[in-house]
């Protein structure tokens, strides 16, 4: 039975109009020579050579990059963890508001998140007189906070599907509850936790809002960068740094995509393969 | 020649180069039960979902009370369909999937649709459970649910994709028998598909065995199990005993076959179309053999030594070794030795045999 | 304790305590315990002489003050309305475009579902604030695409009402319209996630029963992607509700949203009590009812 409808497939084709063609508007005037950013006037690349000469861009780059990368995989251990205790402990004391604390940061405003992350930093400095002063070190620690339960999330939609049979033969098989943990679940769940990460890391990268809450004089990130220029209206130059990102970004999602499609594939084909031999 | 009820004439359906169904050809009466019987894939499903609406055919033709049912939507065909998944809806109450499609019937009062869905809550036996959900319900109820609710909108035509397959065995013999009361007290014609030969000799009143697409031989039980057509059909049918043969003559009403894995010749019922010095095969049914340690006077007679015997408490079944073939045959265990002992036993030597009429010749 | 009791403990109860004891105490410490002291501020003294970046109000008091002034003072109910309103037509917007789009994934073959699939989630891989960005470039005066709607316009409208090019920057058709652009991924993931969970083959027996497609929609297709609908519907509405980077950006600055007070109260007014009250009362208002929802949801779900 054909179920395809002509409205159905002209709003899709519409949707992904608007979703990219703001974008590929962006890309195409990265390559404008004129100052004034959306008025064309001939094709230049000076853009993205004025991008590469700017040390504070590269400086803003490393710095969001180096967070991005301690953050994450803090995020990832704890996120796995608390993946893992939601889903495998149904009853502990606390266990409430601990999924309660897991869930909240996912919806909340971020606005609430920075400034209550900056107040607690100001009156932690107040009373135990650490930390000195904020950048690195209070950026890293919120946005471990929040993106922790991205991770979570994951992991635990990943472990409830799992199957506890192979965890209780692994405990039938004499292993202790954490060595189980380690040579079975952890394995098993690892395209989880490696997706949370990436997650995790690409939402720090990206962090406006709670960074500028949390960091500190001298600290400055890419996206920081970016928001104190494009405050003061669109700039050409911020059009080559988004085309550089989003070329990034795209070609690393869809090779990650392209990869895990080939992989789904083959084990189709290998199933298929199998089921025929057992015939 | 009456136009039939139901025509299915030349039906073809193909899914890119894989031919599921082909040309089918089948005449089913009014009020009927008809059963599609076949193994799994063979395109029974794909059958009924043609006749629903679902699929169009490729090739060929169906009419249903002599109308072409061809571009009709499935929305106004008189045909309903319990699906294999029974498909209930998992938002709705009992209630409502069963008054579901008589939200489509024009004229009918809101009482009027009380009326129906109490009915068929009735005729199923679900009136208890009417506010219970989906998820609430045993999947034996669930079954009778989608029963009702196809039966609610009075359709010419019911078909039953797999209706018992999902059951325990226990319950699938309960509800064999109330299906067929719940066709007789309603009227309605039914089409049932199945992949047990079982069910669908005790429900139908004929019945068309398929394989692999085709139609295999249409008729009555009996005829199926009696006469099959095929060395396919005789042997999804039941058990039976299959032997290479050649045909050598004529005989009175019968044929007389040299049958060398029998080490003799046999005296079997005549078909049509046999002639002499054709390749044919012999089949005859495990119940048909009759098993003695006396010399039997019936023409097919042969001797031979028990192999391997099984005890199924009111009958067994044999296998006898005669010359290189093995040969099945069960007996009802009506009377036993002195002191209780088995008449027959392992590697006992035995006599076999059969009447020309249990002597099945297929052609094909 | 002797080494063997320690490791006997460590396999029954420890090893459990500890990946249930570190997220937990982490999430105590830097998000709970947080928002307890904005809890406290909110109900503080404010002292507008203190320095920025500390506090000199008293605390802890209890001082309702602040939130007297939300409940009074138009400038807060006005936008509490103008974000309650923004985030409201930007998720029934995105429910709109997104829901046929999730509808239209479900119908294509498996392999252009998959690249179609890919296409919605990778615009939210690249910069959050770059997608805002985009919009400013087209929603500008001199813009081709500010063009194309000016000359549309004026080709519709009588000469009186020609312009020479659409006012869309700062406004809250701005803020909408980006809000729409940004979470619409939002809205269409969960919700493809449970029309894809839809078995067609009910979709069939409706059919079968009697409805044309647009009933079967109705009857079917809709009750069932209810929680699909609620969880787009929330985790548009909240972030949206809360944002503070859109507005900022294209939105009008004398019609605040909340998220801008919060900001500004903080950073420019330095009222720190003030900022902490708008946040609570942010928080009151949409994260705890959405947060109960999901409970008393999960336990409905569980109880099935
Ligand atoms: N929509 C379809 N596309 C491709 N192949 C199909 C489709 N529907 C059924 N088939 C194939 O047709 C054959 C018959 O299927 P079906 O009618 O479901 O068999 P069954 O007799 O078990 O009900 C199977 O091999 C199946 O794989
Ligand atoms: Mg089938």
């Amino acid at each position: 039975m054909k179920r395809r409808s002509t409205f159905l497939m002209t709003v899709l084709g519409f949707g992904f109009a608007f979703l990219y063609i703001p974008i590929l508007s962006m890309i195409v005037f990265s390559f404008n020579s004129s100052r004034l950013a959306t008025v064309w006037g001939g094709f230049s690349t000076k853009w993205y050579a004025s991008l590469f000469s700017n040390q504070k861009v590269i400086d803003a780059l490393l710095l969001s990059l180096k967070i991005a990368l301690v953050s994450s995989t803090i995020a990832t251990i704890l996120g796995t963890m608390a993946g893992i205790a939601l889903a495998r402990f149904t009853k502990f004391r606390g266990r409430v508001v601990f999924s309660g604390l897991v869930t909240a940061p996912l919806i909340m405003p971020e606005v609430i998140t920075g400034i209550s992350s900056l107040i607690f930093f100001i009156m932690l400095a107040d009373w135990v007189g650490w930390p000195g002063a904020r950048g690195f070190t209070t950026i890293t620690l919120a946005h471990i906070t929040f993106s922790m339960v991205f991770v979570s999330t994951i992991v635990n939609a990943r472990m409830v599907q799992s199957d506890r049979a192979i965890e209780e033969a692994a405990m039938d098989l004499g292993s202790k509850p954490w060595q189980v943990l380690f040579d079975i679940t952890l394995p098993v769940i690892s395209p989880a936790i490696l997706s949370g990460w990436l997650l995790a890391f690409t939402i720090s990268l990206d962090d406006v809002v709670i960074t500028s809450f949390t960091t500190g004089p001298g600290s400055t990130t890419l996206p920081l960068l970016i928001w104190s220029k494009v405050k003061l209206g669109v700039t050409p130059d911020i059009n080559a740094l988004a085309t550089l990102m989003v070329l990034t970004v795209g070609a690393g999602v869809v090779a990650a995509g392209v990869i895990m499609f080939r992989a789904e594939r083959r084990r189709l084909a290998d199933e298929r393969l199998a089921y025929r031999n057992n015939d | 020649m009456e136009e039939p009820f139901l025509r299915i004439e030349g039906v073809s359906k193909s899914f890119g180069a894989f031919q599921a169904v082909k040309d089918v050809n089948l005449a089913v009466g009014k009020g009927e039960i008809f059963a599609l019987l076949g193994g799994s894939g063979c395109g029974k499903t794909t059958l009924l979902r043609m006749l629903a609406g679902f699929e169009e055919p490729t090739a060929g033709k169906i009419f249903l009370d002599g109308r072409d049912m061809a571009g009709v939507p499935p929305w106004e065909r008189p045909i309903h369909m319990m699906f294999q998944s029974y498909a209930i809806f998992p938002h709705m109450t009992v209630e409502a999937n069963v008054g579901y499609g008589l939200k489509h019937e024009a004229g009918l009062t809101k009482a009027g649709r009380a009326a129906r869905v109490a009915e068929m809550l009735d005729l199923v036996q679900l009136k208890p459970f009417a506010k219970r959900r989906p998820h609430q319900i045993s999947g034996g109820q669930r079954q009778r649910v989608a029963l009702a609710r196809a039966l609610a909108r009075q359709p010419k035509l019911l078909l039953l994709d797999e209706p018992l397959a999902a059951l325990d065995k226990k319950l699938r013999e309960h509800t064999q028998f109330e299906l067929m009361s719940i066709q007789e007290r309603t009227g309605v014609t039914f089409i049932v598909v199945t992949h047990d030969q079982e069910e669908a000799m005790t429900l139908a009143d004929r019945i068309a065995v398929m394989d692999r697409g085709e139609v295999k031989q249409v008729g009555s039980p009996t005829e199926i199990y009696e006469f099959p057509n095929s060395k396919f059909v005789a042997g999804f049918i039941g058990s039976v005993n299959s032997f290479d043969a050649t045909v050598v003559d004529r005989e009175g009403p019968n044929l007389r076959l040299s049958v060398p894995g029998l080490g003799g010749a046999v005296i079997a019922r005549d078909v049509p179309g046999a002639v002499a010095g054709q390749k044919v095969s012999l089949a005859v049914r495990p119940e048909k053999i009759q098993l003695g340690k006396e010399r039997p006077t019936s023409p097919n007679s042969f001797q031979g030594h028990v192999k391997d015997l099984a005890y199924f408490g009111k009958d067994s079944l044999y296998r006898v070794a005669l010359g290189d073939a093995l040969v099945q045959a069960h007996a009802v265990n009506a009377r036993r030795g002195d002191g209780g002992a088995r008449i027959v036993d392992w590697d006992d030597e035995v006599w076999l045999s059969f009447e020309p009429s249990s002597a099945i010749v297929l052609v094909s | 304790m002797s080494a063997g009791r320690f490791s006997r403990w460590f396999d029954r109860k420890g090893w459990a305590g500890l990946i249930i004891g570190a997220p937990y105490v982490w999430l105590l410490v830097f998000f709970f315990l947080p928002f307890l002291i904005v809890l406290s501020i909110s109900l503080s003294t404010n002292t507008p002489t203190a320095p920025p970046f500390s506090f000199g109000g008293e605390h802890p008091v209890i001082n309702p003050s602040a939130y007297v002034r939300i409940l009074t003072d138009s400038l807060y109910v006005r936008a509490f309305l103008t974000s309650l309103f923004n985030a409201g037509v930007a998720a029934l917007l995105c429910l709109l475009v997104g829901y046929p789009m999730a509808l239209g994934l479900t119908r294509v073959s498996t392999t252009w579902r998959n690249v179609f699939l890919m296409l919605v989630i990778l615009p939210f891989w690249t910069s959050f604030l770059l997608r805002v960005y985009a919009w400013m470039g087209l929603m500008g005066k001199n813009s081709w695409f500010n063009g194309l709607l000016t000359d549309a316009w004026n080709i519709l409208v009588p000469m009186d009402w020609a312009v020479k090019s659409v006012p869309m920057m700062h406004s809250n058709f701005a803020v909408v319209l980006v809000m729409v652009y940004t979470y619409l991924p939002f809205m269409i993931l969960p919700l493809y996630a449970s029309l894809e969970r839809l078995d067609p083959v009910l979709d069939e027996a409706a059919m079968d029963l009697g409805s044309r497609p647009a009933q079967v929609f109705r009857d079917v297709t809709l009750p069932q992607s209810v929680p699909g609908i609620i969880a787009g519907g929330m985790l548009v509405f909240i972030p949206a509700a809360g944002e503070l980077v859109i507005p900022t950006l294209v939105g009008n600055a004398s019609q605040p949203m909340i998220g801008r007070l919060i900001s500004d109260e903080f950073g420019q007014a330095r009222d720190w009590p003030m900022a902490s009250a708008i946040a609570v009362a942010l928080l009151v208002l949409m994260v705890v009812p959405t947060m109960l929802y999901s409970h008393f949801q999960a336990k409905a779900e569980g109880s099935k």
